[in-house]
């Protein structure tokens, strides 16, 4: 081993306390910073699937222009038909057609404006939670047509149960009325006031008979495997005939969601704050320490010179010992972080009052860090460089120093 | 030593610029980390403002009146009569700024192109434009006039999707008390743009003597909105008015009314100290390091003030009064820093980048930080009393210096 090193590694240990107190710093940051970018990650990923599972899925062929003005007339073109292509397709692990009307559903008592959708209800759970959400009743089954299931704020505010009949008016396809009966088969709650309160899903075929919509629907929706198949998958949907050449559109869950990617992009400008924050601390530290561990070094360093050490030597010294230093800090930090979010990812993080936030997400009121390269790396290496940079303030001022002068200070 | 609180302080002082260039990085930190605290404070603090003051203004009002099976079942079937004399005069005093009895049912509205699902809201527009709940900005046509007023007024968003606009006329749908179906063309008088675009989707605005009109209701009214104050006061003022409003009514502060705006309010004062804290900790090491190296270069020092018959209490004062003077000086630069840097952006910050994941949050497309004098206090709470505490252990272990020894040391 390198003379230099050695004596760097010695020079560290010379004040014990000092070291300690400044590698610690380091570490408590790295620490805390692992922790937060894991469960920064990890908030991010569960937001993403929980948000798209539960309705939305990651891709939907619409009619160009639906998405924003959500017209009736604005269809998919024998949906079903195109579905079944969609799901013969590699890269696609679940897909289902659907159709929208608003209406005013009436029990015998009360009535309230509701979204009603069609579904497959063979292919529906595959692509959606909602269906796993009921609470009473059943889901609608293959072979159901004048059934009905509603959200349980709509059933408590519509005073209805399972086996009670609903009547909805709307308007179909080409402006006529549209009325029908159905009997509520099932209940579901999902947690979600505005979903709970004004969803209801009812047999594709049966909607799109009631609301003149012939064969047409108004979205399949896709799932794939995983998020990073979303482009290829979406790009394979765009050459398919009968889309490639006609009104529709495919889109993804970043057209379909906009807010979900734009509320990670502002927590994560929030976050950064809190770490640079963090990084200039530790690095103000490390400054102090190794502008200290200088100045009262300055006859030795004196002595080194007028023996005929080069400058340029006892700054590399200097920046040894801020490089052990740093990787101390590095080396401990990280594993404590890994250690903490390896055990958080196992149990869970809950923070008080956060629970009814990420409901809006989707999201149970637990938080399970993602501990990744990505994530127990990021936080320490910037503290690392951080801690070299504030180092190079002391290491250059060895330039300055005159032999004599230096040997005769006090 | 006539006087040793004073001697000590000038020592304290002093001793404090021995080394003035450790003394200016150490505060350097302090002042960044004050800086970041108060700052982040500012910017959390406008943010859960604003989310508030949309929910409030979207509720409306901080504390509102119903008849006690409304909220369960908001129907017309339970509206309630207009305030009682009693109750009258308990919204003409202060706090309360201003009240509004309105009518808030579901219903339908529908063009020739499409129907949706709304909230039609009967106000008296006086009333609720010094309550401020009407919507912010007309951008065609008028605003309700009075609340005979036979038009309504719709959002932009749900004027595009059901392709209706300014004179036209759209068909309203809800039901009256025996829930027979009731329904009358209105027509469009004004379009608003509000500042959450799902708000725009939702509400319907008209006239409350034409909304009670359309339902039979006489001058029955769903619920009163009332305001006034500090909404984060509330607690102080509503029981006087649910005392006032009686048994038969429910009363409720926003708080209860919407519990996720309550618990963003107790989130966030709980995340700002969390944030202030572990900002601190990172700081509490460079500090700790400080008083240690201030210590050790001075031990010798300190025996001979010892034998020479200085208390340990005292040299432990003199230890906490430097730091404590570190502290307050940085202290200040910090605050003052924070205050520089807040008072550009008192006019908001453009975040419309991210308008729509914002949204989800209930927030609009300019973030405006509150600079609030309690975040500063908390900051130098945190950071004085903290501050303090971890000095104790390096003044402790000077104050218990032998003296002997520590002038024999070299």
């Amino acid at each position: 081993m390198n003379v230099t090193w050695i004596l760097a590694w010695r020079n560290l240990w010379r004040h014990r306390r000092r070291t300690w107190l400044t590698v610690g710093a380091m570490v408590f940051s790295n620490i805390l910073l692992v922790f937060l970018v894991s469960l920064q990650l990890g908030s991010y990923q569960m937001m993403i699937d929980g948000s798209l599972a539960a309705f939305p899925g990651h891709i939907q062929i619409q009619h160009r222009g639906y998405l924003q003005d959500q017209h009736i007339y604005q269809s998919v073109p024998a949906a079903v038909e195109l579905a079944a292509r969609v799901r013969a397709m590699p890269g696609t692990e679940a897909v289902a057609a659907r159709a929208e009307a608003f209406a005013l559903a009436s029990s015998a008592e009360r009535s309230f404006g509701i979204l009603l959708t069609g579904v497959q209800p063979g292919f529906e759970p595959a692509v959606s939670t909602f269906p796993g959400k009921v609470r009473m009743g059943r889901y609608l089954e293959e072979g159901d047509s004048e059934a009905i299931v509603i959200g349980s704020v709509l059933a408590r505010n519509l005073k209805v149960g399972i086996g009670d009949e609903l009547t909805f008016i709307g308007s179909g396809r080409d402006g006529s009325f549209a009325a029908g009966v159905a009997t509520v088969v099932g209940i579901f709650d999902t947690g979600l006031e505005d979903v709970d309160r004004s969803m209801a899903q009812v047999p594709l075929a049966w909607f799109q008979q009631l609301f003149a919509m012939g064969e047409a629907g108004h979205s399949v929706v896709i799932r794939v495997p995983g998020l990073e198949q979303v482009q290829a998958t979406a790009g394979a949907l765009r050459a398919l005939p009968g889309v490639a050449q006609g009104e529709l559109v495919v889109l993804d869950w970043n057209a379909l969601v906009p807010g979900l990617r734009q509320a990670i992009t502002s927590d994560m400008t929030s976050a950064w704050f809190t770490y640079s924050v963090l990084v200039v601390l530790v690095a103000f530290s490390v400054l102090n320490t190794q502008l200290m561990s200088v100045l009262e070094r300055t006859r030795e360093f004196g002595v080194m010179l007028a023996l005929g050490m080069s400058p340029g030597r006892l700054a590399r010294l200097v920046g040894m010992e801020t490089l052990l230093l740093a990787a101390l800090g590095l080396g401990l930090g990280v594993a404590g972080g890994g250690l903490l979010s390896g055990y958080l990812n196992h149990a869970g993080f809950v923070y008080p009052g956060v629970e009814e936030m990420m409901e809006r997400f989707m999201l149970g009121g637990r938080i399970y860090p993602e501990v990744s390269l990505v994530s127990l790396l990021v936080g320490p290496l910037a503290v690392f460089i951080g801690a070299l940079l504030a180092a190079l303030y002391p290491a250059l001022r060895l330039f300055r120093l005159q032999p004599v002068a230096a040997m005769r200070a006090v | 030593m006539r006087y040793p609180f004073a001697t000590i302080s000038t020592l304290a002082w002093r001793n404090l610029w021995r080394n003035s260039r450790r003394t200016l990085i150490m505060l350097a930190a302090i002042a960044v980390g004050v800086w970041a605290m108060i700052f982040m404070a500012a910017l959390m603090r406008g943010m859960t403002d604003q989310m508030v003051r949309n929910g409030l203004q979207t509720l409306p009002g901080e504390v509102q009146v119903h008849q006690r099976d409304y909220r369960a079942d908001p129907s017309v079937v339970n509206s309630m009569a207009p305030p009682s004399r009693g109750l009258l005069a308990a919204l003409l005093e202060p706090p309360v700024t201003a009240w509004a009895g309105r009518v808030r049912v579901p219903a339908v509205i529908s063009s020739e192109r499409g129907s949706r699902s709304v909230t039609l809201l009967g106000v008296d527009p006086a009333a609720e434009l010094i309550l401020g709940s009407l919507p912010e900005k007309i951008v065609a046509g008028r605003a309700l006039d009075a609340p005979a007023d036979r038009g309504v007024v719709i959002g932009a968003s749900l004027a595009r999707r059901l392709e209706t606009g300014l004179g036209k006329r759209v068909v309203l749908m809800s039901q009256d008390t025996d829930n027979n179906v009731v329904d009358r063309g209105v027509r469009v008088v004004g379009i608003y743009h509000a500042r959450l675009q799902g708000n725009e989707d939702r509400f319907v605005y008209a006239g409350r003597a034409a909304v009670q009109g359309l339902l039979g209701i006489g001058d029955a009214i769903s619920e009163i909105a009332i305001t006034g104050d500090d909404y984060r006061r509330v607690q102080h003022w509503y029981p006087r008015i649910a005392r006032a409003a009686g048994d038969e009514f429910e009363t409720l502060p926003w708080t209860e009314l919407d519990p996720f705006l309550g618990s963003m309010l107790a989130v966030q004062d709980g995340f700002t100290l969390v944030f202030m804290v572990v900002v601190f900790l990172a700081l509490s090491f460079g500090l700790v390091n400080t008083l240690v190296m201030a210590v050790f270069e001075r031990v010798r020092e300190i025996g001979l003030m010892q034998a020479l018959g200085m208390r340990p209490g005292l040299i432990l004062g003199q230890i906490m009064l430097e730091s404590f003077y570190l502290l307050g000086l940085g202290l200040l630069v910090g605050n003052v820093l924070a205050v520089a840097t807040l008072k550009p952006l008192a006019t908001g910050i453009d975040i419309s980048a991210v308008a729509q994941g914002m949204e989800m949050m209930g927030m609009g497309a300019i973030l405006y930080p509150a600079l609030h004098i309690q975040d500063m206090l908390m900051s130098t709470a945190v950071v004085i009393v903290l501050g303090l505490l971890a000095s104790l252990a390096p003044a402790w272990r000077a104050s218990r210096l032998d003296p002997v020894a520590a002038l024999t040391r070299d």
